[in-house]
This record gives structure tokens, C-alpha cells and sequence, in this order.
């Protein structure tokens, strides 16, 4: 038994729920996690092999097999390439020797394709050994392969730090914000501390009717009302509940919790510890993606500087026998954990895949135990409206969707970043705002969302009429429909977590039909496959993932159904294309024989 | 004693006990609602989606449903027949099925369902993916080919001090079910037949045995998938 990692094991008290935390160190420590790492974790905890490996291999950031002394994870999400990706991949390909997908000879290098990493408004962005380097170009490609070939390590090579906080000696990140727009809400001046005071002069219930009256929704895209969601909690039996706030911001095109982690992580956390006294938590935990682990230094100072303050820890802000800490738990790269029941089975060290319901996690979450899932946003707001109040809110926003958003705007525009907007603006007004460039569709709350075409430029940005999670991907008239939604539909087929049959495979066939469409070789009953293929998965799924995965097929088709049209053979009920002769031609070697001319 | 809910399935009026699942629920009603994932005994999965049902409009899985007072749930209409006809085809063309040369054929619920649903050939181009078969431990081989990742064995296989035997490894259509060697083959001549029983189609078959019974005089070789449930009371 190696010692190393029965110390790590020991370190997360022998407790199989803290798989992912184990997984994470060791990768961290060895940089892969081999068969015989498998088997001392498996005794230590006294659970089969198998169950380590399942949930080793969930999650994109762990691996078997060494990646290499610099691991190289390249965004691969639809900005990224409209911004250039495919010559920063070559280069790096060149640069190393190796392919995407591997490992080079010298086992320094493995380049690694990933999805979308929270940089969508600073593409091509690429994480090196947990270092994001933003707006990579092939110079740069080359000048930073020279300098790991010397031996410099990925933070040394770090040229330029981001405003705000990305340049504080904790973060020290290339990173910028691109904060383009304060709002009233999330980016208004307050006092750090002033909203737990007026926690302390309130009890829980009070605190539920504040949030209940000021109509706040959940702002990770379903939209579900954070006091009703508190109440029901409340309402749960036991006394041991979990706050769990979700960072995992998988969402391709969406940045903006990266840029409140980084400017206010002292306003999440007032947010969690509110939170976390109107349910009467235990504990909250903040799921982070791994791919901001280069804010973890400084959201577990922040953190510590609650502790010190009194404002985390024992009788919390003054209040007798409200104990209450958070502690970060992170992802490891999995898209589907944003999912809330598949964020909390990840918590609990398994596979992140959601869970059936009822029960809802707030009669029965982490641990079994009543917990309530809030998006990081949406703790924010929490804050505010706290120290503001429900009329204040109201005052902002639609009648059904009240306060404001913040967008995550990229893609053919002059300033992507971080707008924070009352709900009710339109799609045109947002263009103008971020100084979109002939704009030809605007993927509305990314790809689990709608493609929206001009004939939609005027629907308005609120629950009532086109709901979002905030990622805003503008597409401009020189791009190619089908292609943005290959890029999509290949998403979701990587990120499915196989469960449900439709989500596992159908996407694979409605892939590969859309491939055929885009080679030249669809006929028009192919579109119609697409439609009809394709309405299933909403209705077949058990989670949001598997229920959109078809969303922008579906949507595309119905608001740029010429853009098929145009590529496909006209006229004809059957492909006509196909090539006999060369079909053949392999079979026809291996067994010597060809056909007489 | 239990208590008796009333609900209706397809207009027929139906009773049940409470805390049944709508599956169980119709079954005891005479009506069949076919399943892949679902196993009686073990907690349901609602992975395979073929149990969907509309229940009061909204699609929702039989297995995972708690039959409840006033129901109204729609199992045999033209929607829903063709999503589960979908369900078998995409589960044909995601694996390589080739019934006539299966242990399973004939006991197989994919196969027969197929059957059911009538289907010639799926609608889906075949894909041949390449599947590992494992056949490194000493009572059971996995022919990965036919797996359909219901997650029956995963859920109910277990040792006696409650370790897993089996799981699933990797995720979306990489995914595939991964067998702990050292546990199976500590499993006894019981333990390893019962495991092959549990899986649904001829995934996990059992080493040195085979073809006991003869393919045409298996279980649905004589009667149908489903029948077991309707025929009593069409009779």
C-alpha cells in the first residue's frame, strides 16, 4: 500500500462521498489516476474497483493514463473557433509533435480537446496545467511550447495580468473581466457585511417572505422562484439541510459567475450564508468547475476572512446557534453537473448523473438530506434584495420577471463581456448594446436554448416571452447555419452522461444525419428526419440536458430552414450520390478480386 | 391494510395499491407497459425511456411514478407507441444485435420488443460501433455488442457485504458496462446464472453452458412480450 494515497484517502476521513475530492488530489499530485491507484483507493474504502472507476471516468479532467508533464486542454465551443481555434490547434499540434487526443513521445506534452471553459468573450482560450491563457494566437502557441521545453511551468509563462482582481496576487490571471455594463442589482455599490446585519434582526421565515414578495427566480435557466423553492425546504423533514450554491456554469457561452467569483466573491458568500439561515443549513458548498480552479486561492481567502469576521463558523453574525461554513467542492469537467441532481450526486463522489423525480433535492438531496440548489446569480441577487427590499426589486424588470440579468454576450460582436440588463430588453436592443456585426442569429441562452433569427429580434428577454440563462452567442451573416449547429449537437453527444437511451444515442444519429446534410448528400426528407428524430428528445429524456440536446436542430430548422435547403440535392427522394465503386474498393483488395469494367 | 387508489389508463378505470409503481400499477389492471431498465424488486432507473407514459399530459416514466388518486394515464397511443418503437431501433443500431447467433434469442426483452413494436428494420442507419467483449473473469463473459446500459445488474448484482460487481465506465454513448474480476469470480453458480437472468438481452452470459434450452422453445419463442399480462383478461 503506497503511503501517498492512503493519506489522501485519509485526508477525506476514509469517506467514499468525497471520491471526487481524492480523485482530484491525486490527479493533482500524479497527474493520472492508474489501475493501481484504483485499487488502494478501493480498499481503503472499502468499495469495489468498479465503483471507482466509475466515476473516474465521468469526468473529463481525470484520467487512467499520464497527460503528459504540461496537460493542454483547448476550448473547443463554437466561439472558440469563430475566433480562430482550428490554426491555434494546428499549432499546438505542430508545436508539440502530438495530435489532439495524446500524448507526445517525450510524454511532456498532451493536447486535449474541452468544452466550453467560461471564456467565451476571450477566445481562443486554453487551460495549462490549470493556468488559462486567454486570446491565444500561433505566435503565442509557439512562444509558449519554446518556454515549457526549457522548463519554465505554465504560471511562470504567465505576460500580462487582467484587471480587477485577476491581476491580485492571488489570482495572478491573464484573465479580464470584461464587466461592460454595471446594473442596479448584482454590480451596485453596497457595504460587505450590512445584508448579514439585517439577517440577524430578521428570522428565517422573514427572510422567505422578503425573497417570496420580491419574485426572484432562479437564474440558472429554469426559472423556478428561490423563495417558494426556501419554503418547501423548510417544510422538509429533518434537521440536517445543505445549501449548495452552483458555479459549474457549464452552459457553452456563459461566463458571468467567472466574473462574480473573481470582483465579488464576498457578495456570493453573504448570499450563501442568507440563504443558509432562511433553510436552516448545516452547510453550504460552493460547486465550483474546474475549470476556474485559478480562483480558488482566492475565494478560500475570502473565505477566511468571513471566518475571522465572525460571519462564518459559530453563532454566525451574532446569531445564538446559527453554525454555519462553506466549503468548495470541485467538478472535474462535466457539463451535466450544472444539472442540480447531478451536481449533488457529484458532491456525493459518484457520477453526475441526475437524478429521477420526485423526490425533488429540497425533500431529498445531498446526503439524502433536504437541500436547495441556488445558481450563483441568484444568491447575489439575494443580497440585494435583503438590504433593499422586495419593492425595490419589483420595481425593475416584467411583471413575471423581475430585477435584472446579467448577459453573457460573445461571438461576431465588438465587446463581448458581462452586461447586466432589467429583464424585458429586446434581442435587437441587445445587439445594438454589444455592437453586434451583421448579425444573422443569436443563439439565445446557448445551445440548450433557441436560435433565433431577425424574425425574432423583437421578442423580449424575460420569462414570459424568450428565458435565458444568460449566454448570448451572436452569429453573424458570414457563418454557416448547419455547421453552428453541428458544433452544438456534437456538445451535447460529448457531454450526455449516457444514461437515457434518446440523450446516449439518438444524438449520435441526429449528428451524423446532419453531417450528410452539410457533405451535399441530403435529400429533403433528411430535414424532415431531423424534425421529426429530433422531437423526441424533448419529450423522451428525464433532464433538461437530454430534453433541449435537439433545441438547435429544432430551432434552426424552423427559423433557417432554407439554409438546409440550399445544400441539399433538389428534386430527388433519395440521395444519389453515393459511390458504388469506391464503396467497394476496400473489400475488393482484401479479397483480390474487382469488378470487370 | 393497504389502501386502494383509483386511476385510468387509456379510459379503463383501474385500482391499485398505493405506493405502486404505474407499472406494477397496470400490470395488476391487466395491461402491459413495457420495460428494459425496470426490474421488479430493485429501485427503479428510468434509463431506457421505454415505459413512457403520458400521465394527467405530461410525459413522465411509469417506473419511476407512484401511481396516485385520479390519474389519467395515456399507455397505448399512437405517440407513444412510435417513441418506444424509437427507443428499441435507436437501442438496435447503438450496439451490433445479431439475434440468430445469441445465447439470449428467444429470452431476449430487446428482441422481443422489436417484435412487438413490428419492427423490420430501424429507420436509423446502422453504425457498427466497435464494443469490447471482456470475458476475463472465470464465470461470465460480457458482450459489450448487446449491451442496452439498463443498469439492472449494476443495481441488484452486489456482494454479500454490498460491493458493486458491476458499473458502468465512461459516460454519453462511450459509456459501457465494466465488470470487477475479482468479485465475479468469487461469485457462486447461483449468484453468476442469477446475473445472466437479470440482464435483459445477451449481454452477460454465463461461461461453459449454454444453449440449455433450445432457441424456439424459449420464452417468448411461445408467446409474446406482454402477453403474460393482457391475455387473461382479453380472454
Amino acid at each position: 500500500m503506497s503511503s501517498q494515497i492512503q493519506s489522501i484517502v485519509e485526508k477525506y476521513g476514509n469517506d467514499a462521498t468525497r471520491l471526487m475530492d481524492i480523485l482530484i488530489l491525486i490527479t493533482k499530485e500524479k497527474g493520472c489516476v492508474d489501475s493501481n491507484n484504483i485499487t488502494e483507493i478501493a480498499n481503503q474504502l472499502n468499495i469495489s474497483q468498479v465503483d471507482v472507476e466509475q466515476t473516474l471516468s465521468f469526468y473529463h479532467f481525470f484520467s487512467e493514463q499520464p497527460r503528459g508533464k504540461y496537460t493542454i486542454y483547448l476550448n473547443n465551443s463554437l466561439v472558440a473557433y469563430m475566433m480562430g481555434r482550428a490554426e491555434v490547434a494546428e499549432a499546438f499540434e505542430k508545436a508539440t509533435g502530438t495530435k489532439f487526443g495524446s500524448v507526445s513521445n517525450d510524454g511532456l506534452f498532451g493536447l486535449y480537446d474541452t468544452s466550453c471553459i467560461g471564456m467565451n468573450d476571450q477566445e481562443p482560450a486554453v487551460i495549462i496545467n490549470g493556468v488559462i491563457f486567454p486570446k491565444v494566437t500561433t505566435f503565442r502557441v509557439r512562444e509558449l511550447i519554446t518556454a515549457f521545453r526549457a522548463g519554465k511551468s505554465a504560471q511562470e509563462v504567465v505576460n500580462s495580468y487582467g484587471g480587477g482582481q485577476n491581476q491580485s496576487l492571488l489570482i495572478k490571471s491573464m484573465v479580464t473581466n470584461n464587466l461592460n455594463r454595471r446594473g442596479p442589482v448584482i454590480f451596485s455599490d453596497y457595504k460587505p457585511g450590512d445584508s448579514l446585519k439585517k439577517m440577524a434582526s430578521l428570522n428565517s421565515k422573514e427572510v422567505i417572505e422578503v425573497i417570496k414578495n420580491s419574485n426572484l427566480r432562479g437564474r440558472g435557466g429554469a426559472g423556478f422562484p428561490t423563495g417558494i423553492k426556501w419554503e418547501f425546504c423548510t417544510k422538509s423533514e429533518g434537521d440536517e439541510k445543505y445549501l449548495l450554491c452552483n458555479a459549474d456554469e457549464g452552459e457553452p457561452g456563459t461566463f458571468k459567475d467567472r466574473v462574480i467569483l473573481t470582483e465579488l466573491p464576498h457578495l456570493l458568500f453573504e448570499g450563501m450564508i442568507i440563504a443558509g439561515y432562511a433553510i436552516g443549513a448545516k452547510e453550504g458548498i460552493l460547486y465550483l468547475r474546474m475549470e476556474y480552479e485559478y480562483l480558488k486561492d482566492h475565494l478560500e481567502f475570502n473565505l477566511d476572512e468571513f471566518r475571522k469576521k465572525g460571519w462564518l463558523g459559530k453563532n454566525v453574525a451574532g446569531i445564538e446557534g446559527f453554525n454555519y461554513d462553506i466549503r468548495i467542492q470541485f467538478g472535474a469537467g462535466a457539463y451535466i453537473c450544472g444539472e442540480e441532481s447531478a451536481l449533488i450526486e457529484s458532491c456525493e463522489g459518484k457520477r453526475g448523473e441526475p437524478r429521477n423525480r420526485p423526490p425533488f433535492p429540497v425533500q431529498v438531496g445531498y446526503l439524502d438530506k433536504p437541500t436547495v440548489v441556488n445558481n450563483v446569480e441568484t444568491l447575489c441577487s439575494v443580497v440585494k434584495i435583503l438590504l433593499n427590499g422586495a419593492e425595490w426589486y419589483n420595481t425593475m424588470g416584467t411583471i413575471e420577471t423581475t430585477g435584472t440579468k446579467l448577459l453573457s454576450i460573445s461571438g461576431d460582436i465588438r465587446y463581448p463581456g458581462v452586461f447586466e440588463i432589467e429583464w424585458g430588453m429586446t434581442i435587437r436592443e441587445m445587439l445594438e448594446m454589444a455592437g453586434a456585426i451583421n448579425p444573422l442569429a443569436v443563439q439565445v441562452g446557448g445551445p440548450s436554448g433557441r436560435l433565433v433569427g431577425e424574425n425574432e429580434f423583437d421578442r423580449t428577454i424575460c420569462y414570459e416571452d424568450l428565458p435565458t440563462g444568460g449566454a448570448m452567442i451572436v452569429i453573424g451573416e458570414q457563418r454557416n447555419i448547419p455547421d453552428v449547429v453541428k458544433y452544438f449537437t456534437e456538445f451535447f453527444i460529448d457531454e450526455s452522461c449516457g444514461s437515457c437511451v434518446p440523450c446516449r444515442y439518438l444524438t449520435v444519429i441526429l449528428r451524423n444525419k446532419l453531417q450528410k446534410i452539410i457533405d451535399g448528400k441530403g435529400v429533403i426528407s433528411d430535414i424532415d428526419d431531423l424534425v421529426n428524430w429530433g422531437k423526441q428528445m424533448k419529450i423522451a429524456n428525464r433532464c433538461g440536458l437530454g430534453q433541449t440536446a435537439a433545441n438547435p436542430i429544432l430551432s434552426s430548422i424552423e427559423n433557417f430552414r432554407p439554409e438546409y435547403e440550399a445544400i441539399i440535392e433538389k428534386g430527388k427522394d433519395f440521395g444519389t450520390t453515393f459511390n458504388l465503386e469506391a464503396a467497394i474498393q476496400e473489400s475488393c483488395r482484401e479479397v483480390g478480386r474487382f469488378p470487370l469494367a | 391494510m393497504s389502501e386502494k387508489i383509483k386511476f385510468t389508463i387509456d379510459g379503463k378505470e383501474c385500482f391499485a395499491d398505493k405506493g405502486k409503481n404505474i407499472v406494477e400499477a397496470a400490470k395488476a389492471n391487466g395491461i402491459y407497459i413495457p420495460t428494459l431498465c425496470h426490474l421488479e424488486g430493485i429501485e427503479a432507473a428510468g434509463s431506457c425511456r421505454i415505459c413512457n407514459v403520458k400521465i394527467n399530459g405530461k410525459f413522465m416514466t411509469a417506473c419511476t411514478t407512484e401511481v396516485a388518486d385520479g390519474i389519467i394515464v395515456e399507455n397505448n397511443t399512437p405517440e407513444i407507441q412510435e417513441l418506444r418503437k424509437i427507443i428499441v431501433e435507436t437501442l438496435f443500431v447503438s450496439g451490433n444485435h445479431y439475434c440468430a447467433v445469441c445465447e439470449k434469442s428467444g429470452n431476449c426483452d430487446l428482441q422481443a420488443l422489436a417484435y412487438r413494436y413490428k419492427m423490420l428494420v430501424p429507420r436509423f442507419p446502422f453504425e457498427f460501433e466497435k464494443k469490447e467483449v471482456d470475458a476475463y473473469s472465470s464465470k461470465l463473459y460480457l458482450d459489450r455488442n448487446r449491451c442496452i446500459l439498463c443498469k439492472r445488474c449494476v443495481r441488484s448484482i452486489k456482494t454479500k457485504d454490498g460491493k458493486s460487481i458491476f458499473a458502468i465506465k465512461g459516460r454519453g454513448y462511450k459509456a459501457m458496462i465494466n465488470i470487477d474480476y475479482e468479485l465475479a469470480n468469487k461469485m457462486t453458480e447461483e449468484e453468476a446464472r442469477k446475473a445472466m437472468d437479470t440482464c435483459p438481452v445477451g449481454c452477460i452470459i454465463r461461461k461453459e453452458i449454454g444453449y440449455i434450452t433450445p432457441i424456439g422453445q424459449r420464452k417468448y419463442d411461445k408467446k409474446p412480450i406482454g402477453s403474460e399480462i393482457e391475455e387473461p383478461v382479453t380472454k
